[in-house]
């Protein structure tokens, strides 16, 4: 049964997938940066049409917005270009990572795809994932874990100012 | 008539309707482009006292040619040659496209694409009329966040142009940018949180609902608009130097400062690649332009007055609806005159300031704006619990009144805090560090 749902995540789960492939694939630093950003950007609007729109958006803000061009920033300023020589020989080690790669995913495979299949409603209910259902979740049942974290956030940016700043 | 269509539109299927939306709303921004461009050439040029160009679309017709006799020797001229930017255009297209040969080709043809499509993708939020259906393209409940995250997206173009173009000018105006981008993203960021939690709501459609309510929550008549808050002037302002800061213009525009860095990180665009990043620059002005609009000055109403409640309260009933007719059926109009006021506040501002230096640039987004916004912040959740507690404990227009009573208050005292701080210690004040140069001493120099 191929409903609408189903061909827009078969589109955005292959553009996902084939992203994070070039991520190991692509020699050059660069490049591999940019598969993770669409990989980041895919898996946001995955999150999109499972009604879970403050997870997506938290996505994009965070990992597609922040963290990698940070990333991205870093590669650029140390200009690291392809690694030319990583395929110069011949390596059995890559047939044996390969066979365990695929191993490991038959196995997971194998235990996922079975369960999954009863699965026919692909999107969360209601106001499941709107700002104002997490809002109320964190601050109501989660109220003590969250501003524990929230602490420990406060002192990574201290630490992290007193290891940045020599001289206070 | 109107409802016909209204029927026939609202019984098309979901996504029928979404890309009729998402069409109309393309158009809207991208249509207006040219006249921006035109719009800036001659303001600046006449802040400047200069003409500007007034050229392209005269025509004049030779005495002695072909032309019929009541044309020769007359010359017309087009309005203030707003033909100027179709000259730009087909110049920029017939132009030969060069490319450097060292660049990283995928990447450097990726990069004004990149910058292209956030500057399409921010709007898709901001609503241009009352009519729930047409607009806003999607009225998502993430609002404010969505822009922000896809705003954010906006630096790749940038740092990717920088990159590909394998030049050290590019590089560096890439490298400037993302910084730029980052620090003033957190102060945006901020200011409109102050607006969020003073709405309770994310969406940009209820905020232009809750701006339509009474003034100060006690005037019935006259629109409560967030930037004639204390604490909403104060987060427009901050968005404004913002907004101004992420689309690059002047004074933020160190990224491509013609002086240090010939044009920083599109020096190596030429022709429609070129075209392409000054476009997504015009999109992204007006697109930013509007977001404020919407979020601090009403939205797309003319002016903060209650035409309804005037209509049912006041003497001569009858004109106050029909001003409220005329602002529901102009909306759209009344939207783009307020983002194309916002365009020109741009361009004034480009008139106007010299550009900043990065030390100063940094010192302002992370030393000035950021503790503000965030300060702003906290008195705006002060102001919601001290109304609500009063509210409850002796009454609405007492709770009202207590409510702006310490809003005034917490000013004062942050003020008189700023204060003390600045006399303690002076020389912390971080706006406008002096830096001093040290020359090299040309005998010092030959001897080492």
């Amino acid at each position: 049964m191929i409903t609408p749902e189903f061909v827009l995540f078969g589109i955005l789960a292959a553009v996902g997938v084939a992203a994070s492939v070039g991520v190991v694939a692509f020699n050059s630093a660069i490049r591999s940066a940019l598969c993770l950003v669409l990989n980041f950007f895919v898996l946001a609007v995955l999150y999109f049409t499972l009604n879970a729109q403050f997870l997506g958006i938290t996505q994009v803000v965070v990992y597609t917005g922040a963290i990698m061009v940070l990333f991205l920033f870093v590669i650029m300023l140390l200009n690291i270009g392809a690694e030319h020589f990583l395929n110069e020989k011949f390596d059995y080690k890559r047939i044996v990572g390969l066979a365990a790669g695929v191993l490991l995913f038959l196995m997971v495979g194998s235990q996922l795809l079975p369960a999954l299949q009863s699965f026919n409603h692909v999107s969360a209910l209601g106001d499941y994932g709107t700002p104002q259902a997490i809002g109320h979740t964190l601050f109501t049942e989660y109220v003590i874990p969250f501003e524990c974290i929230s602490v420990l956030l406060l002192v990574g940016v201290v630490g992290s100012i007193l290891l940045a700043k020599r001289k206070m | 008539m109107a409802a016909e269509i209204a029927h026939w539109f609202l019984n098309l299927p979901d996504v029928v309707q979404a890309l009729i939306r998402a069409i109309i709303w393309v158009l809207f921004i991208f249509a207006p482009v040219p006249l921006f461009i035109w719009w800036e050439r001659k303001l600046l040029s006449w802040m400047q006292d200069r003409i500007g160009p007034n050229r392209v679309g005269s025509v004049t017709f030779s005495k002695r040619g072909k032309a019929p006799a009541f044309l020769k020797g007359k010359s017309f001229t087009v309005f203030y040659g707003i033909l100027q930017p179709l000259a730009d255009g087909i110049k920029s297209f017939s132009k030969e496209d060069l490319a450097p040969n060292a660049s990283d080709k995928f990447v450097y043809f990726l990069a004004p694409a990149v910058a292209l499509f956030p500057a399409f993708a921010i709007g898709a939020i901001v609503p241009w009329a009352s009519w729930r259906s047409l607009t806003p393209v999607g009225d998502v409940d993430i609002g404010v966040l969505y822009m922000l995250a896809i705003s954010s997206l906006g630096v790749y173009g940038v740092v990717l142009a920088g990159y590909s173009s394998n030049n050290k000018y590019s590089l560096l105006g890439g490298l400037r940018s993302s910084a730029q981008l980052i620090s003033y993203e957190l102060s945006m960021g901020m200011s409109l949180a102050a607006i969020a939690l003073a709405t309770g709501s994310l969406r940009l459609t209820d905020m232009v609902q809750a701006q339509e309510g009474p003034f100060y929550g006690a005037v019935k008549f006259i629109q409560n608009w967030n930037v004639f808050t204390p604490f909403g002037f104060i987060a427009w302002v901050i968005f404004l130097i913002c907004m101004v800061a992420e689309t690059n213009r002047a004074p933020f525009d160190l990224p491509e400062a013609e002086s240090e860095l010939v044009a920083g990180y599109n020096t190596e665009y030429s022709t429609k690649k070129w075209v392409l990043f000054m476009m997504a620059e015009y999109v992204n002005m007006f697109i930013f332009g509007t977001v404020s609009v919407t979020v601090f000055w009403g939205g797309y109403n003319a002016l903060p007055v209650n035409w309804e409640y005037l209509a049912n309260n006041a003497p001569g009933g009858a004109v106050w609806a029909f001003l409220g007719q005329i602002q529901y059926w102009l909306a759209f109009l009344v939207f783009f005159a307020k983002g194309f006021a916002m365009i020109s506040f741009y361009i004034w501002l480009r008139a106007t300031m010299p550009r900043l230096r990065y030390d100063q640039l940094m010192s302002l987004g992370w030393k000035t704006l950021l503790p503000l916004a965030t300060v702003n912040f906290m008195v705006v959740a002060l102001w919601l619990v001290v109304t609500a507690l009063m509210k409850v404990s002796s009454g609405d227009l007492i709770g009202i009144l207590v409510g702006w009573v310490v809003v005034l208050v917490a000013g004062a005292v942050i003020y008189v805090l700023y204060r003390i701080r600045k006399a303690i210690s002076p020389g912390e004040s971080g706006r406008l560090e002096p830096r001093t140069i040290t020359l090299v001493d040309p005998n010092k120099e030959a001897t080492a």
